[in-house]
């Protein structure tokens, strides 16, 4: 079973106590409360739009169409592969693939024991090591396929 | 406190910081020094110097980067003699020996050195500002990164910081508006548009509140220029900000910036408040009578969010999508209001132009591109860096004499610049110059600065359909052409990659990318076909050969190739069969090996490890 952050309705309200109720606080308040949940849960996504005064219909449109909110929980072992140009020229392709064999899930998933989520990143900004894999905000870089399915199987 | 008693007082801390007879260890830590391990570094010399009771006597420093990515970790040793070292691929093991050797003993340490920082004559080692990768740039932009502490606001004051601020506050927003049009200053985000110009069509709206906003949300895969010198030198980019809220009659600035740097966001808020506590923000600034404060907005992760009406509305709380034009921003822009959008580079060009001078800085580049640009220099090269020169440089000697050339002295095939908005300029154009003008005449743009060089190893038909799928996923959808534009365009490489691919195919993404150019509502859309359409025009025959023989020359494209080993070249060390992750190779130790072929998933393991060159592709 997956580990389901406690959703407490007190602690979110201490976060949306700190936003004033104008729409330009969307995003940041998100943002927290992602920080604090690890994801957008259904509640969540309901608290902030009656902080707001906005439709749940809309804070759904906004947080759907960024890339960095979530609405499923992170695993334990959150492994994210820079997919930048540098990463592509240097085969960023066969580490994805390598992660996804060795966890069986692919982007944007989390293993059924939630042990392991896998997420595509733009671009780290970290060329010079490509390709980049980072696993739970540690830095790998000049990864290979071999190398990769070591660091993911040494957290099994 | 007046400005000059400011400048004064960092004076002093700056020179207590270059005096020549202390013990001093600066590191690089940016996030790439991060990334290649310069916490750990600093941890082990910190451990060191508490063994030897050195502790209290050494100042340890955090500086930005000098650029030189591919020698992290980075760091400069000062010894008591007056000795500046900079040592590269720093490794905590190295840390005894460089604190035994240099920081005591006086003495570079040889393995690691790399050039001495200040000019020796007898000295063994290269001056830094003799490396080929320095020598030939001109660091106006990075002009303070990895030489100063960029948490420390009196070190970016006693190098001039703020003076070009002190100055703005003098004059009239015209006569600001006049010497940034005089320096021929253009748009660093990438479409070259005239800073001055874009200043003045603000200025004349009329309004009771205007905005400025400094755009860090850079997107471009394979480009982290403005994360550089955000974290180098964070100062640079909110004066020039501020001098640009001052030439447009703006008391409010934004800064744009990814949630994917967070170093930087932390290096930005620690920056405002010393801009507070030194009072060049809020009301009355060095009593000139302009008030001014800047805020941090966090990006949420969505490339169109580069584009500033749907950066403006994300600021918002809005879905990032871009509306038509006019009104401009300068006209109604953020809440409605007149509003102006400047890069980071741009406005960190801004605070050295102003602290200079319009004629300093038009110096440097080419008749129409004045100044410098910095590009990051990743991709198939020996020296991976973020590097600034002056416009109008050779694509060759930026690629050759700073870059070291392609990596593994294989032979060059293309650079691409501009990112998924760019193109592929192939081998032929090598002595083109840089600037606006000669990348768009070969199909290409300026762009941000990303520069990735790529060698015959890679497929041109799959970097097109690599920066699609990157297009594709981050058309926000609005406009037809590029909704559409981007799908159909990946849909066909996608094909040809595959060895689904038809001639008529060719001429059809012709017409889509020349659609998307002239019908698209954003510069997203308008230039998402420019991978497609100069991978066409220079190498319509890597195409032909994908779509009529079924083969990628480049042996990139997974659908068309096979892995096998060469019976001849193969000494059986079975390092081929440890790297293959999914055992599809076997034999016998010390005899040739097989590949599987049904088994094989052409990941490229085996090639990578293999010692002999016996893992063939065809």
């Amino acid at each position: 079973m997956i580990q389901m952050p406690v959703q407490n309705k007190n602690n979110l309200e201490h976060i949306l106590a700190e936003y004033g109720r104008e729409r330009d606080n969307l995003i940041p308040l998100l943002q927290e409360v992602q920080e604090h949940l690890q994801y957008l849960s259904p509640e969540a996504i309901r608290l902030v739009a009656d902080h707001l005064d906005l439709s749940e219909n809309d804070v759904y449109g906004v947080a759907t169409f960024y890339t960095q909110f979530r609405f499923i929980p992170p695993g334990l072992h959150h492994v994210r592969v820079c997919q930048g140009t540098a990463c592509h020229v240097r085969g960023s392709d066969m580490i994805l693939d390598a992660i996804s064999r060795t966890t069986g899930i692919e982007p944007g998933e989390t293993s059924e024991d939630g042990k392991f989520s896998l997420e595509r990143v733009a671009c780290f900004g970290s060329c010079a090591l490509a390709p980049v894999v980072v696993l739970d905000d540690k830095v790998y870089g000049r990864m290979t396929a071999a190398k990769t399915k070591k660091i993911i199987e040494d957290k099994k | 406190m007046s400005f000059s008693t400011l400048q004064q007082q960092a004076q002093l801390e700056w020179q207590e910081f270059e005096r020549p007879e202390q013990l001093r260890i600066l590191i690089g830590s940016a996030t790439c020094g991060r990334a290649a391990g310069s916490l750990e570094v600093m941890q082990a010399f910190a451990a060191e110097l508490d063994r030897r009771k050195l502790t209290a006597a050494t100042g340890i420093y955090e500086v930005g980067c000098l650029g030189m990515c591919y020698a992290e970790v980075l760091v400069e040793i000062r010894s008591l003699d007056g000795r500046r070292v900079l040592y590269q691929g720093v490794e905590p093991k190295h840390v005894p020996a460089l604190v035994e050797t240099h920081l005591l003993g006086g003495e570079p340490y040889l393995p690691l050195a790399l050039a001495v920082m200040t000019a020796e004559t007898g000295s063994e080692l290269p001056a830094f500002n003799e490396l080929p990768i320095i020598h030939p740039q001109v660091r106006i932009v990075l002009r303070n990164c990895g030489i100063i502490d960029p948490t420390r606001i009196n070190h970016y004051l006693a190098r001039g910081g703020y003076s070009g601020m002190a100055k703005a506050l003098t004059l009239t927003p015209e006569q600001v508006i006049d010497e940034i049009k005089t320096s021929g200053l253009r748009g660093r985000g990438g479409a070259g548009f005239p800073t001055g110009v874009k200043w003045g069509f603000a200025r004349n709206s009329v309004s009771d509140q205007k905005y400025v906003i400094c755009n860090a949300d850079e997107g471009d895969p394979g480009a982290f220029m403005d994360r550089s010198v955000l974290e180098g030198d964070p100062h640079a980019v909110l004066e020039g900000l501020l001098i640009a809220g001052f030439a447009i009659g703006a008391s409010i600035g934004y800064v744009y910036c990814r949630a994917e740097y967070p170093l930087a966001i932390e290096r930005l808020q620690g920056a405002i408040a010393q801009m507070h506590a030194h009072g060049f923000l809020g009301d009355n600034i060095l009593g000139s009578g302009f008030g001014f404060a800047i805020k941090i907005k966090k990006g949420a992760g969505a490339f169109v969010c580069g584009e500033e009406t749907s950066l403006m509305q994300s600021i918002e709380g809005k879905r990032g999508m871009p509306r038509s034009r006019p009104p401009f921003p300068a006209v109604s822009g953020l809440f409605g209001k007149p509003t102006n959008i400047n890069n980071v580079e741009t406005l960190a060009a801004v605070s050295a132009i102003m602290e200079k001078g319009a004629a300093w800085y038009a110096g440097y580049g080419t008749e129409k591109s004045r100044g410098t640009k910095t590009f990051a220099l990743a991709g198939k090269i020996t020296r991976t860096g973020l590097i600034e020169v002056p416009m109008g440089i050779s694509l060759r000697t930026i690629i050759e004499d700073i870059g070291g050339g392609v990596l593994g002295g294989k032979p060059f095939k293309a650079v691409q610049t501009g990112g998924p908005s760019g193109g592929c300029i192939p081998a032929q154009f090598i002595d083109l110059p840089v600037d606006y003008e000669r990348l768009a005449e070969v199909g290409s743009i300026m762009g941000s600065g990303g520069m990735i060089v790529i060698d015959e190893e890679s497929c041109m038909v799959d970097m097109a359909r690599y920066f699609l799928t990157f297009t594709e996923n981050e058309s926000c959808g609005k406009c037809v052409p590029c909704r559409m534009g981007t799908q159909h365009l990946l849909r066909i490489l996608t094909d040809i990659t595959e060895g689904r691919g038809t001639l008529e195919q060719l001429e059809i993404m012709r017409k889509i990318g020349d659609t998307m150019k002239s019908m698209s509502l954003c510069g997203l859309g308008q230039t998402a076909a420019n991978p497609v359409l100069t991978t066409l025009k220079y190498y319509e025959d890597e195409y032909r050969a994908h779509i009529v023989d079924h083969k990628c020359p480049a042996g990139a494209c997974r659908a068309l190739i096979r892995f096998d080993i060469n019976a001849n070249k193969c000494t059986g060390c079975q390092a081929c069969v440890r790297a293959c992750p999914v055992e599809a190779i076997s034999g016998v130790k010390k005899k040739p090996q097989r590949i599987d072929q049904d088994r094989c998933i052409r990941c490229g393991s085996c090639r990578q490890v293999c010692k002999f060159s016996a893992v063939q592709v065809s």
